[in-house]
């Protein structure tokens, strides 16, 4: 069996990975993305925690945080829709209407 | 789990459900009215929230543990119950006039609103990790919504994806902070957790895990270095929804930081840890957040800046983790709500279009045009800087004076300091209405019995908050007893 630690790194770099795109990324399709991929990073750790512990909790809560993740993504979806009808765009370089 | 422990657990959340049926039903409502019988969404509204405060108060007994430890019924959930059922209250009647002249959609307006206090009420009540979790999402993806309320007006959409992007980084950072500490120790349980770490065990892991939380957190309640979204999304909002955003997402993240660190991670060793990194926090937020709203142009984004600025004045409160902290805080978030909903119904009440900046050259000459608001604006001012007797000295007194008795002088002093400074940017909007001339001859503005009543309530507030400060203070001080008892 492949030791827990394996997991929680894995799940410790896809976090990462799924960061950096939020912040580095321009397309608000990617960051959406991304974000999903730092939450299911966390549910990776959830479940190996759980193993560890052999509790039935972490497994429970994965289940909590997916659904969690796709109402935010129906929302999220949702404001970049409003966003494109209006600009025919989603580069978030062309958000910038609140800077001043 | 059986029926009647569910059934008991059910009872003590009564009036969490009460607003959530309350939005459900004017939902569903909404379909079947014509414009002329709109008014029953308010009203519906309204007597919802009501039945709700009457359940919270007669739902107040023993603290007991519901739903297999996972919420909590105690004097403490009860005060944040009552504040926030304040707050939605006092949020439908300031957007009953907003909604029609802006035509938004009313039924899914105040049903979000709803929602989003459904949501501030469970993380009052949570008595574990994952229940805040929950519980702040439902609060955060009903004020996203909210946030982009004006469809088509491309600073509201701006301010909706901006709001959701941090939102939701944030969510990310306090999700993994929660497993983190789930892995070190096995529980999410916000009791067995200070249980756990009673008995020592304090490890690299758990203090990430700590960190992570902190951060997550700390987007919510817009504090420096966490704060960029917050001036953004508070200016392109809708106002109303603004002025909803500033008080209750705020009070219940502050809630969410009560439970989570002065009951879980509450042995003194972590309280050791944690406590340096508030007072930064703090500090930083104070400084950085009067400093920029001196130089705003705007009036809406003065208030956002100045809204940063006093979540950085609640946050000394926690810093001074004693009693006095934690029953000041309490009292700074009522005091706030009021302060804050006030100002920003009065700049409703200014601004007549959305599109308009919020120029302060429109309050030019308000004193003589129209003395009464313009009377009531300066006490909202004064109240916000700080000045007595308002409900924000008696504020910020108990938090500085919690925060010396906790022996952080420093902070208190830089508490003092920024609020001297404070005094400059908002006297600003009390000589532009009194000195200048008005600039040209504008229509008299309108006001709406429920926006009247909303200006009412909460100038009265303010004044006997800060008269009689000991009703409310004494009231908070129940409310924490029990935090301060547990821990030991």
């Amino acid at each position: 069996m492949i030791p827990i630690p394996y997991y929680l790194t894995v799940s410790a770099l896809l976090f990462v990975i799924g960061a950096i795109g939020v912040l580095m990324r321009r397309n608000a399709l990617i960051m959406l993305m991304s974000l999903e991929l730092m939450l299911n990073a966390v549910n990776l750790s959830f479940v190996a925690y759980a193993r560890l512990h052999n509790d039935i909790g972490g497994h429970v809560f994965v289940f909590l945080s997916i659904t969690v993740a796709a109402a935010e993504a129906a929302v999220g979806l949702a404001i970049l829709l409003t966003i494109y009808r209006a600009r025919e765009t989603v580069d978030v370089d062309n958000l910038h209407l609140l800077q001043r | 789990m059986d029926a009647t422990a569910l059934l008991e657990s059910t009872g003590a959340l009564l009036p969490h459900l009460m607003v959530l049926l309350t939005g459900l039903v004017i939902l569903t409502m909404d379909l079947f009215l014509t414009p002329r019988n709109r008014y029953l969404n308010e009203l519906v509204g309204l007597a919802g929230l009501l039945l709700a405060l009457i359940l919270t108060l007669s739902s107040l007994g023993t603290p007991r543990q519901v739903f297999m430890g996972m919420a909590v019924s105690d004097h403490l959930s009860a005060f944040f119950n009552v504040t926030f059922l304040l707050i939605a209250a006092l949020t439908i009647l300031l957007s009953a006039s907003y909604v029609r002249r802006e035509n938004v959609s009313a039924g899914e307006y105040y049903t979000l609103i709803l929602f989003a206090t459904t949501g501030f009420m469970f993380v009052a009540a949570a008595a574990d990790l994952v229940m805040v979790f929950l519980a702040i999402e439902t609060l955060s993806i009903a004020t996203y919504i909210l946030a982009g309320l004006l469809r088509d007006e491309p600073r509201s959409q701006e301010a909706a994806f901006k709001y959701f992007m941090l939102g939701a980084l944030s969510s990310a950072f306090f999700l993994y902070g929660i497993a983190t500490v789930y892995g070190v120790l096995g529980n999410t349980s916000l009791g067995h957790l200070a249980q756990a770490l009673g008995q020592g065990g304090m490890s690299p892991l758990l203090l990430m895990g700590m960190a992570l939380l902190i951060v997550g957190l700390g987007f919510k309640v817009a504090v420096v270095p966490f704060h960029m979204w917050a001036p953004d999304v508070y200016d392109g909002a809708p106002t109303a929804v603004t002025a909803f955003m500033t008080a209750g997402p705020k009070a219940a993240a502050f809630a969410a930081f009560l439970r989570v660190f002065f009951q879980g991670f509450a042995t003194p060793d972590l309280v050791q840890q944690w406590t340096p990194v508030f007072a930064i926090l703090a500090a930083l937020t104070m400084i950085l957040g009067n400093f920029v709203a001196l130089a705003q142009q705007s009036l809406k984004r003065m208030l956002a800046y100045s809204s940063i600025a006093h979540a950085g004045y609640a946050f000394v409160a926690l810093v001074a983790h004693n009693s006095l902290g934690a029953s000041s805080l309490l009292y700074y978030m009522v005091a706030y709500t009021l302060m804050s909903l006030g100002a920003f119904t009065m700049l409703m009440v200014v601004a007549r279009r959305e599109e308009q900046p919020y120029a302060f050259d429109d309050y030019a000459g308000l004193g003589t045009t129209h003395p009464l608001l313009a009377a009531l604006m300066a006490l909202f001012m004064f109240a916000l800087a700080g000045f007595p007797p308002t409900a924000g000295f008696a504020g910020k007194f108990y938090v500085f004076s919690a925060a010396v008795q906790a022996g952080h002088y420093g902070l208190a002093v830089i508490g003092v300091l920024t609020s001297v400074l404070s005094v400059v940017y908002y006297a600003r909007v009390i000589m532009i209405m009194y000195m200048r001339e008005p600039e040209r001859h504008q229509p008299a503005l309108q006001l709406a019995p429920t926006t009247m009543a909303v200006l009412g309530i909460t100038a009265l507030g303010i004044l006997y908050m800060g008269i009689f400060p000991g009703g409310v203070m004494q009231l908070a001080e129940q409310s924490v007893a029990l935090l301060f008892q547990t821990k030991m």
